[in-house]
């Protein structure tokens, strides 16, 4: 048990993370070529636009609700004013609207690339992969908010997850304290590091590429002669 | 001021055929790839019709180019920020599908060439490219060859509609215009504007717009922001492509592939001088009639030596001064003022021009009533099979006038050498009257019927060897090399025809000889 403690919540996780930068690294540097947002609103329209819209308007704040939950140590909560009600409430509802708006469109977006024929001759298996994972952390995610909650109220994920995974980034992980989680947190979390350490072979780099500085520039760009 | 030089197109409608040779030539050297099947960086409409993609003039459902939005000028498709803030870029609304061009299909010949022993003739039935499925044909890249259903889709041509009085789709009163389209290397491209991710630029030193492979992140509002629709979406690749204006044979002194092969002559390759730091100003002239003549005012005089100085000092070099005197593109552009932007209105300052056709007159034969009144010929344009209000709904915002003018002086010079030919006197004040001398209208003719390879292509070459090592560049440009690096999920090129099996015996250290003799068998590249 401890071997697989051991495993599971140390060195699964510092694998993940160090493919995650060394593969974006490594991605970058090689393969400016395949990096795009690779979209197939081209090829399907209407299904995307529900799907897509619903998907990343969810992710976003949910991701924020993340790092709010797993970095943001409880006590600091506390002296914001943020006391476990407030925070309850906020997690529950807020996350659970957001989340289900995630799931729901993830529904979409798979079953659109999985049912047209068009869009699923055109995906590659990491696109495939990318989806079905997506999907299945996102369920776990909405799972564990929802329905664990309510059955295990007891239970409080700042007290045992959160603490483990800022000591993976403080290089001091207590695997003990996944002990007591629930399975579905467990999952969640582990399918979380696993979707970590594939995005930088998939599409799911475009999220790096969101392009802020257009806002900044000059519309029209000219270029010189470029020597090499 | 500061002085940039623009590699320019001019095509004379008078005389193009309708013969796709400028596409099929253009497609072969190209988009004969995966992903790209549907892309015809060059083609040919009829007109009226709807196009390809289906109504790409039609901005109120596209919204590609610029508008004045109080006074300002603004994407039509909304600014920056709405692009990266407001959701758009999860969802772009704007942005035409696949089916809007149209789904590429290709046949298997096998079910032909290994028929068996039957009553009836074998057929080999359409596959669609992206699902491999069986297909029926509905739409396709040249749907409406030669008004081919032009009475159900003729109505729907947005010049048509913008045309106050009723246009009639019969035989007796239907006319027609070819249009080969090709993208225009504007002056103030809203497609490079529209691009998020800088990918797309417009080069410094001859105005070609490119799209850079490495950097596109396929958001796809390039396709968005072209009103000409000639920004195309990879689907094997996912990223933007479009026209080059073939930029390795231009570097080189030699014209692009589809005026180089069209047969008709049709096309002048030149260069021409504007002033960069006006840009801006005149793609927000207010009144979108007058973009024309701004766009006209843009352009510098290449003979005027304040104008050759600041050229010189802004870097230009004295072969490309030297082009810009001899530019057929000014001199049918701005001198003889024949040839037209390609709407105007959509304010991107485009830069391939076009001269309007003449065409047959309905009610009396050109030639039998000016010869006896030449002064006939002025009336006899309204008369034209060709609505002059269609072709200037195409060419200068609605501004007959303009077009009028320039029919007028073809019908002259053609007037003017039926009467040196036929050995007849001809009252050179007629001439006068358009604002044309003698001189001049042999020029034109010169550069419009004669059209020698020479007088239609002055390109000078852009000395890249002064700049970079033209050994280590050679097969950088194209879209071969760049599939190279197939391990992230970019897909290796395998339809790309005779070049595929050239490369398949490369493995086998042949050299050309052998290949060719290989492949190439009585004209058909053998698989």
């Amino acid at each position: 048990m401890h071997m697989l403690e051991q495993f599971l919540w140390i060195i699964v996780p510092y694998v993940c993370i160090v493919i995650f930068i060394v593969g974006h690294i490594f991605r970058y540097r090689t393969d400016q070529f395949s990096w795009t947002a690779k979209s197939s609103e081209f090829i399907e329209k209407k299904q995307l636009m529900i799907g897509s819209i619903l998907f990343h308007l969810g992710i976003i704040p949910v991701i924020m609700g993340h790092i709010v939950g797993l970095f943001i140590p409880k006590s600091w909560m506390h002296f914001f004013g943020v006391n476990d009600h407030m925070y309850h409430i906020g997690a529950v509802y807020v996350g659970g609207f957001f989340g289900l708006a995630t799931l729901l469109g993830m529904i979409i977006l798979t079953s659109r690339r999985f049912t047209l024929q068009s869009v699923r001759r055109l995906s590659t298996v990491s696109d495939l992969v990318v989806n079905v994972l997506l999907l299945f952390i996102v369920f776990m995610g909405m799972y564990a908010t929802l329905f664990t909650n309510a059955v295990q109220p007891e239970f409080d994920y700042r007290e045992t997850i959160s603490i483990w995974f800022r000591g993976l980034f403080m290089l001091s992980p207590d695997p003990s304290l996944m002990r007591t989680v629930p399975v579905s947190f467990q999952i969640h979390a582990l399918t979380g590091f696993a979707i970590f350490a594939f995005w930088p072979f998939s599409r799911l780099v475009h999220v790096w590429s969101v392009p802020l500085n257009y806002v900044g520039r000059s519309y029209i760009l000219y270029r010189r002669h470029k020597s090499n | 001021m500061k002085i940039k030089a623009q590699v320019a197109m001019v095509m004379n409608l008078d005389k193009c055929i309708g013969c796709h040779t400028c596409s099929v030539t253009c497609k072969t050297t190209w988009t004969n790839r995966k992903g790209a099947e549907y892309m015809w960086f060059n083609n040919v409409e009829t007109k009226p019709g709807i196009g390809y993609p289906k109504r790409w003039e039609d901005q109120e459902l596209y919204k590609g180019g610029w508008q004045l939005r109080k006074g300002k000028l603004e994407l039509k498709s909304g600014n920056k920020l709405s692009k990266v803030a407001l959701g758009k870029i999860f969802y772009n609304p704007d942005m035409p599908e696949m089916k809007d061009y149209y789904e590429p299909w290709t046949y298997n010949y096998e079910e032909l060439t290994n028929a068996k022993d039957q009553q009836h003739s074998p057929v080999a039935r359409p596959h669609s490219v992206i699902t491999g499925k069986k297909m029926n044909l509905e739409w396709g890249p040249n749907w409406e060859d030669d008004l081919a259903g032009a009475h159900i889709t003729g109505p729907l041509d947005p010049n048509i509609q913008k045309i106050e009085e009723e246009i009639k789709f019969n035989f007796e009163k239907s006319f027609m215009v070819y249009l080969p389209r090709l993208c225009e290397h504007c002056l103030n491209p809203s497609c490079v504007a529209s691009c998020p991710s800088g990918a797309m630029y417009k080069r410094d030193e001859d105005g070609i717009v490119l799209v850079d492979q490495e950097a596109c992140r396929g958001w796809r509002y390039c396709m968005t922001g072209c009103p000409y629709k000639k920004v195309y979406f990879n689907w094997e690749t996912n990223k933007a492509e479009k026209c080059t204006f073939c930029f390795p044979r231009v570097e080189a002194g030699l014209p692009t592939v589809c005026s180089e092969t069209c047969t008709g002559r049709i096309r002048y390759l030149g260069v021409l001088l504007y002033d960069a730091d006006r840009v801006h100003e005149i793609a927000s002239t207010e009144n979108e009639q007058d973009l024309y003549k701004a766009q006209c005012d843009l352009f510098l005089d290449p003979n005027d030596p304040a104008i050759i100085a600041q050229a010189r000092k802004d870097g230009i070099t004295e072969d490309w001064i030297e082009a810009a005197k001899n530019s057929p593109v000014y001199k049918l552009a701005i001198e003889y003022k024949l040839a037209f932007p390609l709407h105007p209105e959509y304010r991107t300052l485009p830069m391939v021009w076009y001269v309007p056709p003449l065409s047959p007159i309905m009610n009396y034969f050109e030639g039998r009533d000016s010869i006896a009144n030449p002064d006939m010929i002025f009336p006899a344009i309204e008369e034209m099979r060709t609505p002059i209000q269609y072709l200037a709904n195409m060419l200068t915002a609605g501004d007959t006038t303009t077009v009028k003018e320039a029919l007028q002086r073809m019908a002259m010079m053609r007037s003017y050498m039926r009467s040196i030919t036929t050995g007849q006197e001809f009252d050179h004040s007629r001439l006068e009257r358009i604002g044309l001398t003698a001189r001049q209208t042999d020029e034109m003719y010169r550069l419009l019927a004669i059209a020698k390879y020479e007088d239609r292509f002055v390109i000078p070459p852009s000395h890249k060897e002064e700049h970079m090592n033209p050994y280590r560049a050679q097969g950088a440009a194209g879209y071969n090399g760049m599939m190279g690096n197939t391990s992230m999920g970019g897909s290796d090129c395998s339809g790309c025809g005779a070049v595929e099996s050239m490369r398949n015996s490369e493995a086998t250290d042949k050299d050309g000889k052998p290949i060719f003799e290989e492949n190439f068998y009585g004209g058909i590249w053998r698989d």
